[in-house]
């Protein structure tokens, strides 16, 4: 969208306004994620630039809050449990959303809209009301306030991003590739394990950093059904913001944010491999 | 080969069965295959998370206290008719319940259950069990009313016998702001306790107002990222991206630091003349606060279906308006907007349905003024204890929400969601 050589004053104002607001959108969208990183590097006790930091003097930048995280064994312990049940409810989450996506995926498949909408639902529920239905049944069972119960909430609501990433890639494959595989004699497992997952892959992997990133993101449902043992690190932090505000919430912040890049560029990269694989260009 | 078909016999497989019944069997036995792909996930889904959420609806009606902790009241009560006091029966019958129930402790839950409908009920209840235990012998009828005159009220007894059934539809008509009036008759709560009501009203108004800034700043992003070559706007998609992908917590925390009347934003107002230093602008635990930062949170569900439905609009149809002499104006309106709805629809949808089940954001930034329905809900499972009232509460939200994605798969359907 170029400006033509033949605009006029008017498309030429409206070019150069419309390109503004827009930067102005993307900075709405991008600065409050940037401006936590400098901040969590204050050494005053403060959320706010300081008039040091201003005058980028080394004196108003510290690394105190990062030592505050490492040391704080509360924090410690948040970390190492948002990584166990993260890690374990993404393997439940991802073996049996892959599974279910390859039944979906089946031209026989009876009732395939119910069992999608039931198995999607998890995404669909608001969280308060998940995360209330299952304070009361989990605590029923004895299943409130362990690991247990909460790698299985957390995999309850990560099953539906598997589904569906599972059954969009899916959609691209080719099933003549299952029979040829057959008829050279492969048994079925062989067929999945040699010729269906590699093509598959990219989209089994992107469904369970989703699966991971909803467990390890999860507040609502650890606020009800963990108790002081089980705190994740989102856990952690809703009580750093309600109780004692201290910026070692956003040195923390700044290192979820690093996280999340890291995790957005894994993403590009199996798409684009996807996208190859399927024969499209990369876009 | 040819000799079957001129024969007229059915056509038969290798085995020699029908190929009719071999296919239905084949078929039945890939049907029986997928189901069994589908299973496992489904029986989990079934009872980690579909049960409790029935569950939790049941106790939205659920009455069991009066019924269960009371026996011999709920026996006797069933015959009084409503007019009069009560008669001694049902007297003997009160002081039994009550003394079992001060020696077991649990006369307490029937106390707090019935102080929902009527309020100084607990007091009643708890203080009339503490006496009855010291009472030896009857009649009990003039000593019961001796204990608290409002064992002379009829509509306590009302309220009681109302209460033996097991199930009630109390917790619904307190969540949509109805009681029930000293005769029984279901009527609308006195206009200063309309709580709920006003509750809904607003979260329906605030994920309007979310959903409609969405729109807004979304619609020429998304524009632009569709019309940029792609190498640009594979770049520029990071500034939707990295946001979608920040954990929610950090993003909150982010738009604290920003809000606060010591943040960024009120820095930036005061050092370049905006705002006196003494007022600075109250941006958080407020309104304000709660549509900024969940207006940010939700800004790339509303950019992501707007982009890939404008990605599918060739330019070539624009330019055609163009050179057909509509204004730039007009032809935008008339030739490209239209186009577009789908996904202004798609994207509407969803940010509507995340906004009204909000929860973290607006309990973190919201003070009092910005709080949702699901601040309430969380309230009365955490605080007040009132699990019918959240349970009907959410049941309520949980419908809504149902209608609405029931309406997002009408529009868009359920296969063709995208993520990320």
């Amino acid at each position: 969208m170029a400006l033509p050589a033949y605009a006029g004053p008017i498309e030429t104002t409206w070019y150069y306004t419309f390109r503004f607001l827009c930067a102005c959108i993307f900075l709405f969208l991008i600065t409050p994620i940037l401006v936590i990183i400098p901040l969590s590097f204050n050494v005053e006790p403060y959320f706010t630039f300081t008039s040091g930091m201003l005058a980028f003097d080394p004196d108003a930048y510290s690394l105190r809050w990062y030592e505050d995280f490492i040391s704080n064994t509360q924090w410690t312990h948040s970390v190492k449990n948002s990584f166990i049940i993260a890690i374990f409810s993404t393997i439940l989450a991802t073996t049996l959303g892959t599974l279910a996506a390859l039944g979906l995926s089946k031209p026989h498949m009876p009732y395939r809209g119910l069992m999608m909408g039931i198995l999607i639902s998890p995404m669909i529920v608001p969280l308060i009301i998940s995360a209330a239905g299952m304070y009361f049944f989990y605590s029923n069972i004895g299943l409130d306030q362990t690991f247990l119960g909460i790698i299985l909430a957390h995999t309850a609501l990560g099953t539906p991003f598997v589904v569906i990433t599972v059954t969009a890639t899916l959609v691209g494959f080719d099933q003549s590739l299952t029979r040829a595989s057959a008829n050279l004699g492969a048994n079925p497992t062989t067929t999945f394990f040699k010729v269906m997952m590699p093509l598959i892959l990219p989209g089994v992997i992107s469904g369970a950093l989703f699966a991971f990133i909803t467990s390890f993101d999860e507040v609502v449902v650890v606020l009800f059904l963990a108790g002081f043992e089980q705190r994740t690190i989102p856990r952690q932090m809703w009580s750093g913001i309600r109780e004692q505000i201290s910026p070692t919430i956003l040195a923390v912040a700044t290192i979820l944010v690093i996280i999340s890049i890291a995790l957005l560029a894994t993403l590009e990269v199996l798409r684009r491999r996807s996208e190859r694989l399927r024969g499209m260009s990369p876009g | 080969m040819a000799d079957d078909l001129t024969q007229g016999g059915p056509v038969l497989a290798a085995d020699g069965t029908p190929l009719k019944a071999s296919l239905n069997k084949a078929m039945r036995k890939n049907r029986i295959r997928a189901l069994l792909l589908v299973a496992p996930l489904f029986i989990f889904i079934l009872f980690s998370f579909l049960v409790p959420i029935i569950d939790m609806t049941f106790r939205s009606v659920d009455n069991w206290q009066v019924g269960t902790l009371m026996p011999e009241t709920t026996k006797a009560l069933a015959k009084w008719d409503g007019k009069d006091l009560p008669d001694e029966p049902v007297f003997v019958a009160l002081i039994a319940d009550l003394q079992a129930g001060a020696e077991s402790r649990e006369i307490g839950k029937v106390g707090t259950r019935l102080n929902y409908e009527k309020s100084g009920m607990r007091s009643l209840i708890t203080g009339s069990a503490r006496k009855a235990a010291k009472l030896k012998e009857g009649p009990y009828k003039p000593l019961v009313l001796k204990m608290n005159k409002r064992w002379k009220e009829l509509e306590t007894w009302t309220v009681i016998k109302r209460n033996t059934s097991p199930y009630t539809a109390g917790y619904y008509l307190n969540a949509v702001d109805m009681k029930y009036a000293k005769n029984g008759d279901i009527v609308r709560q006195p206009e200063n306790r309309r709580i709920y009501g006003k509750l809904f009203m607003r979260t329906f108004a605030i994920s309007l107002a979310i959903t409609i800034v969405c729109v807004i700043l979304a619609y020429p992003i998304s524009y632009l990222l569709a019309t940029l070559p792609l190498r640009y706007s594979n770049l520029l998609m990071i500034f939707v991206l990295l946001p979608f992908w920040t954990s929610l917590l950090v993003r909150t925390t982010a738009w604290i630091a920003m809000l606060q009347s010591q943040g960024v934003l009120n820095d930036l107002f005061v050092f370049f003349g905006l705002v006196d230093d003494a007022n600075r602008l109250q941006l958080i635990h407020n309104l304000t606060g709660t549509i900024i930062a969940m207006t940010h949170i939700l800004l790339p569900f509303m950019v992501l279906p707007l982009y890939s439905v404008m990605k599918t609009i060739p330019p070539s149809y624009m330019r055609a308006a163009l050179s057909m002499g509509a204004n730039p104006v007009v032809a935008f309106v008339r030739v490209y907007m239209p186009q577009t709805l789908s996904g202004i629809g798609a994207g509407s949808i969803l940010v509507f349905i995340l906004s009204i089940g909000y929860y973290i954001t607006p309990a973190l930034v919201g003070g009092t003024g910005g709080t949702l329905i699901s601040n309430q809900i969380a309230y009365h499972m955490q605080s007040s204890l009132n699990w019918g009232l959240a349970g009907a509460l959410g049941a309520l939200l949980l419908a809504s929400v149902l209608a609405l994605y029931m309406l997002y798969n009408k529009i868009v359907g359920i296969d063709n969601m995208r993520l990320g």
